[in-house]
């Protein structure tokens, strides 16, 4: 166990240094100059900025310095944002990011799957068409549109909560619930036809034989078997709603890290997008380390010795 | 005639020519048994009778014509402004309504759809494919290639897609041009993924060992032999990854770097109507509506084209609806 632990936090950091360096050239190879795109008339400070950034070295040497940095867990400074480390703005901004994203995991992950189990149970029922239709129109609206719609509704017209801003946990509700509606139906979704394909096993039909209560053969039988292949995924799921989604955060005016990606991207702050893209690359690294350890805890066959 | 006692009863054992009479069809009588279908006729065959199929390729293609023919046969250019006719809401000159500079919406959003309609369809096909070919390699070389090109694989989906899409659209400009080669460079790990994974499964077969054998190079008994195994996983694949890339689309212009402007696309509508969509309603309601009715067809469709190849699910789904109908039945008497 110890040494297929160390083997793959091995392979994890091997990882994380491919995205580094592949993201710090592929930048480069964009075209601009980030000072001149702040202030373009100002060459004369443009090329000082690009000196005192070290903009102006032979591309190895700042690849080499921002390695060490890396070593050290520092992203470096912001070319756009001056007197701003990366670092800074992550601590700053990703805890609401986060947030988000664990709230809309919490409602999302257990609601869609209760209905995915419920809607395999009553199959051909109500409920389960009511589930399928109603995920197959909810995800087929695009999530702006989506979030303007629920805006209207709720924050205008019913009062009942804001219209955006992050400010309290009523601020919360309606990001949250508008980022959670893709969890909900993909669980929903996903989970109904692996209870479905384990309902099929001649396990269960030995259960039944033997007598077990329709209620055990469902919670200790059913479900147990079909929840496994979904947490292989979860790693991976995570890790993109830690991030959230920058349209939600746009549309709900939440300070995130979302908006910090973009601009940081089409301002050309090498840093700054460098900084971001490792850091989401550690969170899907870890996240799928972590669920591939919890996986064979939970499921003994595929234990790795 | 003699007979012959055997367990208590009599049989016949002399037979006379009269108990014989020569079959007249082998093939008629072959087929009263079970009518042989091939699988793809059947297939469409199952599809034409579900009613939701039906209802969603008629949307389908009410969509798709509508952004063939109103373009050409609109009165309106899309791009030309008139400001005398400007904010109108819809009438019977602009059943959609106009916008701020006075251009036609009903024109906008079918051009609109038209872009949309392009950049999903090729944009999910290009990637599709480089998936499936890079996929098909690391599954059927295997060893060193395939380690090498998963783990490339693995280091690409760690970066977020956002970030290959900006920057090809920073490079390349808003165009659908930009917009496909941004989808087929951030879209082809995932389906590079599952292609290996059905190489791996369908490589050991003995289908595939027999073709070996007779001496067929991998390219024939991938394509010839493998490749109509996995054909309709592959359509429903396809239909589910339509709708994605017109959602990247829209995702784009909702950020600023989609399709610039006069040329337009779905998304670049509705990120406008959000925009105004307490004063102009109408701006923001069609091409909304519009986006949401051909997503939402696709998914219905793929969904059909799914049950229609794996019809044991949708007689169990039938099934399980019946039990429940006579369950509830005799409950009630």
């Amino acid at each position: 166990m110890t040494k297929y632990i160390i083997k793959r936090l091995l392979i994890s950091l091997l990882t994380i240094w491919a995205v580094a360096t592949v993201c710090f050239f592929l930048l480069r190879l964009l075209p601009g100059n980030p000072f001149i795109l702040q202030n373009p008339l100002d060459m004369k400070n443009a090329e000082k900025m690009m000196a005192y950034y070290g903009l102006d070295r032979p591309l190895w040497e700042q690849y080499l310095s921002y390695l060490d940095g890396l070593i050290h867990l520092d992203f470096g400074y912001s070319l756009t944002h001056v007197g701003r480390s990366v670092n800074a703005v992550i601590a700053q901004y990703f805890p609401i990011t986060a947030q988000l994203g664990v709230q809309a995991l919490l409602l999302g992950m257990p609601l869609g799957l209760l209905l995915g189990i419920l809607s395999a149970v009553r199959r051909g029922g109500g409920l389960d068409y009511g589930c399928q239709l109603s995920s197959v129109v909810l995800t087929a609206i695009p999530s702006f549109v989506l979030a303007a719609v629920m805006q209207l509704i709720f924050g205008v017209y019913l009062k009942w909560f804001p219209v955006s801003q992050w400010l309290s946990f009523r601020h919360t509700i309606l990001p949250t619930l508008v980022l959670s509606i893709g969890v909900i139906s993909g669980h929903c979704r996903s989970m109904r036809t692996l209870m479905l394909e384990v309902g099929r096993q001649d396990y269960l039909k030995t259960a039944k034989a033997k007598g077990v209560s329709n209620v055990r053969v469902v919670v200790f039988h059913q479900i147990r078997n079909a929840i496994l292949p979904m947490i292989t995924n979860m790693g991976l799921e995570i890790a993109g709603m830690l991030m959230g989604s920058y349209i939600i955060e746009k549309v709900f005016s939440i300070p995130g890290l979302g908006a910090y990606f973009v601009n940081s991207i089409t301002g050309l702050d090498y840093t700054m997008t460098l900084g971001l893209v490792v850091f989401q690359a550690v969170i899907v690294v870890a996240a799928n380390f972590i669920v591939d350890l919890l996986y064979g805890l939970i499921d003994p066959r595929v234990r790795v010795v | 005639m003699e007979k012959i006692k055997k367990n208590g009863q009599l049989y016949d054992d002399t037979l006379t020519e009269e108990d014989f009479s020569p079959v007249p069809d082998r093939a008629a009588i072959v087929d009263q048994i079970r009518p042989s279908m091939r699988y793809w006729p059947e297939v469409g065959k199952r599809l034409m009778k579900n009613k939701m199929a039906i209802a969603s390729l008629t949307v389908l293609a009410v969509i798709v014509l509508l952004a063939i023919f109103v373009p050409i046969f609109s009165p309106y250019e899309y791009d030309a402004s008139n400001f005398l006719a400007a904010k109108q809401k819809p009438s019977w000159a602009h059943p959609f309504g106009t916008d701020k500079v006075g251009r036609d919406m009903f024109t906008r959003v079918f051009v609109g759809t038209r872009t949309s309609l392009l950049i999903g369809v090729i944009g999910a096909l290009i990637p599709y494919i480089i998936g499936m070919t890079i996929g098909a390699i690391s599954g059927w070389v295997g060893g060193t290639v395939d380690m090498v090109i998963m783990r490339v694989v693995d280091v690409m989906l760690c970066i977020p897609s956002m970030i290959y899409m900006i920057l090809i659209l920073v490079v390349l400009g808003g165009s659908p041009v930009s917009l496909i080669v941004a989808l087929a460079l951030s879209g082809w790990m995932g389906s590079a993924r599952g292609f290996r994974g059905r190489i791996l499964q369908f490589k050991n077969r003995e289908f595939v060992l027999a073709a070996k054998t007779l001496g067929a190079r991998p390219g024939r008994i991938i394509i010839r032999h493998i490749l109509p195994n996995i054909l309709g996983n592959m359509a429903v694949g396809l239909c589910s990854a339509i709708p994605g890339a017109i959602f990247a689309e829209a995702g784009m212009s909702y950020i600023g770097l989609g399709i610039s402007p006069p040329m337009t696309s779905l998304g670049q509508l509705s990120t406008d109507g959000v925009a105004v969509f307490m004063t102009e309603f109408h701006r923001f309601f069609f091409p909304s509506l519009i986006i949401s009715l051909l997503i939402f067809a696709l998914f219905m469709f793929g969904n059909c084209l799914r049950d229609a190849l794996d019809p044991k699910l949708r007689d169990e789904d039938y099934m399980a609806r019946v039990y429940r109908r006579m369950r509830k039945g005799g409950r009630k008497a």
